[in-house]
């Protein structure tokens, strides 16, 4: 388990290096450059402009240089935002990005299981009918669409939350980012539940449990649910990688001052530096949940650890 | 056919039936200002059946340019992908060895990067707006499932009798390839494909919802359904409108996918 984790560990670096590699020369080929939208300036102006940020040098030596630096943790200086570093720059959003994006992750699965249970266990109800197909909405569609939709029943026809006009440290403008986005992990979770706990209910064991008297309620969520539960873990990595890409959609859509604003204006005004950095946070985070989950997925199922 | 295929069908055909109809239905194209309806909710009076926007523009004729932009796109770009999938995971498959495990690791690879990035990544390739650059950034995410798939697949058909036959004949690998493997995978690679295609949509929405894809005067319902989201205090329409159609047309698509998998299922399991 230790060696099959370390090497798990080290097959990240490849993976890592091509990321930054290609975002850093595709980045470059764009056409346009970060001081585009400045006003007219001088040649010579200009060309103090980009020996300071060393565009002046060979794209090798940038790109040696911008590893050099990613080796001491230093993401280099945003090109649009004056004055500020692109790490102090993340920093500003990414608690409130991970706030979110983990409350909706933990919402899901809380929310996500018990459904999936109940649907398995009362298969036929009309309860458990109108569960999948609510289920199968939530997971056709995406947040850009339920975000507003949501932010116009709750928050404007019927002002339950706040909308709009964040404020730091009031909760109540954070309920319908997080319910949006958990909306369809929760619904992907519920219907992967219901799926596998069918398949456990019927079990050869589960019989033997039901025959020797035990109540029907030991048996599902003591003798059930544990084997139940793992393509469900399975999922957590991928999910918790899909929430903090979609904290971006979310952000947008209900004016929060997250990380994921930098991804995007960042692209628009070229902002190479600030670009990488995002793309590289984000990255390793998707990278490391995708870890987890694989390792998590060994220790729950013997069975996985061999291959 | 079962019921959800064919209302799921019945469903796609008229929604395409009305995107490519849409000149025909309204006076109203997706650039023309009215002003003297600006903002208005949806009405007959100046045929604006579904209202107008801030800058006066007829939602109906904008929210039918984009779905005929989604549709196009959706179709074409699976397309893509999915030619591109069939050449490398059945070429893997078949040949197998040290070229299989190099053209997978490529796969697995570029398969663990956040693809949202990659394509923010390409569209910044390309001048803001051009279609040819969503192509290829949702182009070159979109094959790795299908190569996966195909490659499964040329797997379990290398094995059979009928390729040992035509290997014995002498037919050369392009040729089983082509005439023995391709046509075998194809029913499996379809049911994904169609699969595909609301994915694709979902992704030139999000793409243009961000406001990295397409750009004005046209419209994509991502952009529509942004526009919206921020007039919809005043005028809910302009959100409802682009968001219904959207959600319908995904839930179509996904239903039909669905379908046809269970289908291929079945058959599958006759065999």
């Amino acid at each position: 388990m230790l060696v099959y984790t370390l090497r798990r560990i080290a097959g990240l670096v490849p993976t890592l290096f091509i990321l930054v590699t290609l975002s850093f020369f595709i980045i470059r080929l764009a056409p346009g450059g970060p001081f585009d939208q400045e006003l007219q300036v001088s040649p010579q102006v200009r060309a103090n402009l980009d020996a300071a940020y060393g565009f002046d040098q060979p794209l090798m030596v940038q790109y040696g240089r911008y590893l050099a630096g990613l080796a001491r943790g230093d993401l280099g200086p945003s090109l649009r935002f004056k004055d500020y570093r692109v790490t102090e720059l993340i920093a500003t959003g990414l608690p409130l990005s991970l706030t979110i994006g983990l409350a909706a992750a933990a919402l899901a699965f809380l929310v996500g299981v018990p459904l999936g249970v109940y649907a398995a266990r009362r298969r036929d109800s009309p309860g458990a009918r109108v569960l999948m197909n609510v289920s199968m909405l939530g997971v056709a569609l995406p947040g850009f669409v339920v975000g507003p939709l949501l932010a116009l029943i709750f928050g404007i026809y019927w002002p339950v939350f706040r909308v709009g006009g964040y404020e730091p440290g009031e909760p109540s403008f954070l309920v319908l980012p997080i319910i949006t986005l958990a909306l369809p992990v929760g619904a992907y979770v519920a219907r992967l539940t219901r799926d596998s706990m069918r398949d456990v209910l019927q079990a050869n064991y589960i019989r033997t449990a039901r025959a020797k008297g035990l109540q029907p309620r030991v048996v599902l969520w003591r003798h059930a649910l544990r084997p139940a539960l793992i393509p469900v873990v399975s999922y957590l990595g991928p999910a918790i990688a899909f929430v903090i890409t979609g904290s971006l959609v979310v952000e947008s859509v209900f004016g929060l001052p997250g990380s994921g604003r930098f991804l995007v204006q960042g692209a628009i005004d070229r902002d190479y530096s600030l670009v990488m950095g995002m793309i590289l946070v984000y990255g390793v985070f998707t990278l490391i949940c995708n870890l987890l989950a694989d390792l998590a997925y060994g220790w729950l199922d013997p069975r996985a650890r061999v291959a | 056919m079962s019921p959800g295929l064919r209302i799921a069908l019945i469903l796609l055909g008229a929604l395409a039936a009305l995107a490519l109809a849409a000149p025909w239905l309204t006076p109203w194209s997706h650039a023309t200002l009215d002003w003297q309806n600006l903002a208005v909710p949806p009405q007959l009076d100046a045929s604006h059946w579904l209202g107008t926007d801030r800058l006066g523009r007829d939602l109906f004729a904008r929210s039918m340019q984009a779905l005929r932009i989604s549709l196009a796109l959706g179709v074409l770009a699976t397309l893509v992908s999915v030619c591109i999938g069939i050449a490398w995971g059945a070429t893997a498959g078949f040949v197998g060895g040290r070229t299989d495990t190099l053209m997978m690791r490529f796969v697995d690879i570029v398969y663990a990067l956040p693809y949202v990035f990659i394509v923010i990544i390409l569209s910044t390739l390309f001048p803001r707006g051009s279609l040819a650059a969503l192509f290829i950034g949702i182009g070159a995410v979109g094959w790795l499932t299908m190569a996966r798939i195909v490659r499964g697949q040329t797997l379990s058909l290398r094995r059979r009798e009928f390729v040992d036959a035509a290997i014995a004949g002498g037919v050369r690998t392009r040729g089983i390839l082509w005439r023995h493997i391709v046509p075998n995978v194809i029913g499996t690679v379809i049911a994904y494909a169609t699969l595909t295609i609301p994915q694709v949509i979902l992704f030139e929405s999000f793409l243009s919802f961000l406001g990295l894809g397409v750009q004005e005067p046209y419209a994509s319902l991502g952009s529509l359904i942004n526009e919206g989201a921020q007039e919809m205090e005043s005028s809910p329409w302009m959100l409802l409108a682009p968001a219904g159609l959207l959600t319908v047309l995904l839930l179509a698509f996904n239903a039909l996918g669905d379908g046809l998998r269970r289908r291929l299922g079945q058959y599958e399991n006759e065999q």
